[in-house]
């Protein structure tokens, strides 16, 4: 990403389990409601303090993902039919994955 | 400045789609999620191709302004309310940039299109199409734009609020964490800043936080009120969301953007970098 790009979130796209993380921690995964994927949440990765780090908006089929650093994540999901949210412990590079349960 | 100055609620909004002389503004990075759905009536704005210099980094110029809002249909009179995605970091990146060019009666709507969604308020798809306008510009106004040298003169004198998440801050990221991390600027931040991330101003939904808690929140990071203040982040825009806090909301006159930000700052040869947290 060239430096005068800009800084929003991309468009979200599914993460298969063997995606090259490229040395980089991943956090990615999928949003679900009581239909099954729940597509246009607002999903937002929290730091270990419970701090705000980043948001991205799950893709049509509830997909997101976030380029982090190893510590311990919250991943927390906002629809208008409710919230809800996960936690990981990313040890260090590599793919790490999470369900999100709404509503 | 105050808030019911500044910000109009998606409440208000809703009521008034059909208000003459108001004009709703979507400005995006992405446009696509303007193309699938947006306030009815609102047009929209592209933050990369229609604000910014298509070969210099720099903004369109007072000329390419007035071409822009005179195409959208945008007259100097309208009230114009931006909103936006990303927390509404490029519509407060339009709400400083209109400013910039001396149009007064501009509103950002409390909470963005997150807010209008999460309301589950209705979005519409159709065409907006709005009779051109000659639309005339102030030069910019210089007051609320900080650029580099000035920036490198102000560190010990005066307030850098630095909003990026505390690991881009420390010089863990480069990037914020929805981004991949190759960049070619040094980690860091520029000495003395104070780390207050913008989303602390912030409710969760997207909504300014009260005026108190906002200036509890800097006063504590130890911002110094008798001191103006320069707010910077990776590329400006999510800066523009605290300008918008200290200026707009709580009124502080002497309050700068700089919009070169780390992407700039972190690229200059020579210059002081502190790492680390705060």
């Amino acid at each position: 990403m060239a430096a005068d790009d800009g800084c929003g979130a991309p468009v979200q796209v599914a993460t298969p389990a063997d995606f090259d993380t490229n040395g980089q921690v991943v956090l990615a995964g999928k949003v679900t409601g009581t239909d099954g994927p729940l597509g246009g949440a607002f999903v937002r990765l929290l730091d270990g303090g419970g701090d705000f780090t980043g948001e991205v908006v799950a893709s049509p089929e509830g997909d997101f993902r976030f380029y982090a650093a190893p510590g311990s994540w919250t991943v927390r999901a906002l629809h208008r039919t409710g919230n809800g949210e996960a936690s990981v412990t990313a040890e260090g590079p590599g793919l790490h994955q999470l369900a999100i349960s709404v509503g | 400045m105050s808030r019911e100055d500044a910000l109009v609620t998606t409440q208000w909004a809703e009521e008034n789609l059909d208000t003459p002389g108001v004009v709703f503004v979507e400005v995006d990075e992405d446009t696509t999620a303007y193309d699938a759905g947006h306030i009815r009536g609102a047009v929209k704005l592209d933050w990369r191709n229609d604000l910014q210099d298509k070969v210099r980094r720099d903004f369109v110029n007072k000329a390419g302004f007035e071409k822009l809002l005179s195409e959208k249909g945008i007259s100097n009179d309208d009230r114009v309310v931006l909103y936006g995605g990303n927390n509404n970091w490029f519509a407060a990146y339009a709400y400083w940039y209109f400013k910039l060019y001396g149009h007064e009666n501009v509103q950002l709507l409390d909470g963005g299109r997150k807010k209008w969604e999460l309301d589950g308020r209705e979005l519409s798809a159709d065409d907006v199409k709005r009779d051109a306008t000659e639309y005339k510009a102030k030069e910019q106004d210089l007051s609320l734009r900080a650029f580099r040298d000035e920036v490198v003169q102000a560190i010990g004198a005066k307030n850098f609020v630095d909003v990026r998440s505390p690991d881009e801050f420390s010089g863990k990221l480069l990037a914020p964490a929805h981004l991949p991390q190759e960049q070619s600027q040094v980690p860091g931040h520029i000495p003395g800043a104070l780390n207050v991330p913008w989303a602390k101003v912030a409710n969760e939904d997207g909504t300014f936080k009260t005026e108190d808690e906002i200036k509890d929140l800097y006063t504590e990071a130890g911002l110094d009120e008798s001191k103006p203040t320069i707010a910077y982040c990776r590329i400006g825009e999510r800066s523009s969301i605290a300008w918008f806090a200290l200026h707009e909301l709580l009124g502080y006159s002497d309050v700068k953007n700089y919009d070169g930000s780390w992407t700039e700052y972190g690229s200059l040869v020579g210059v002081p970098v502190e790492l680390g947290a705060k």
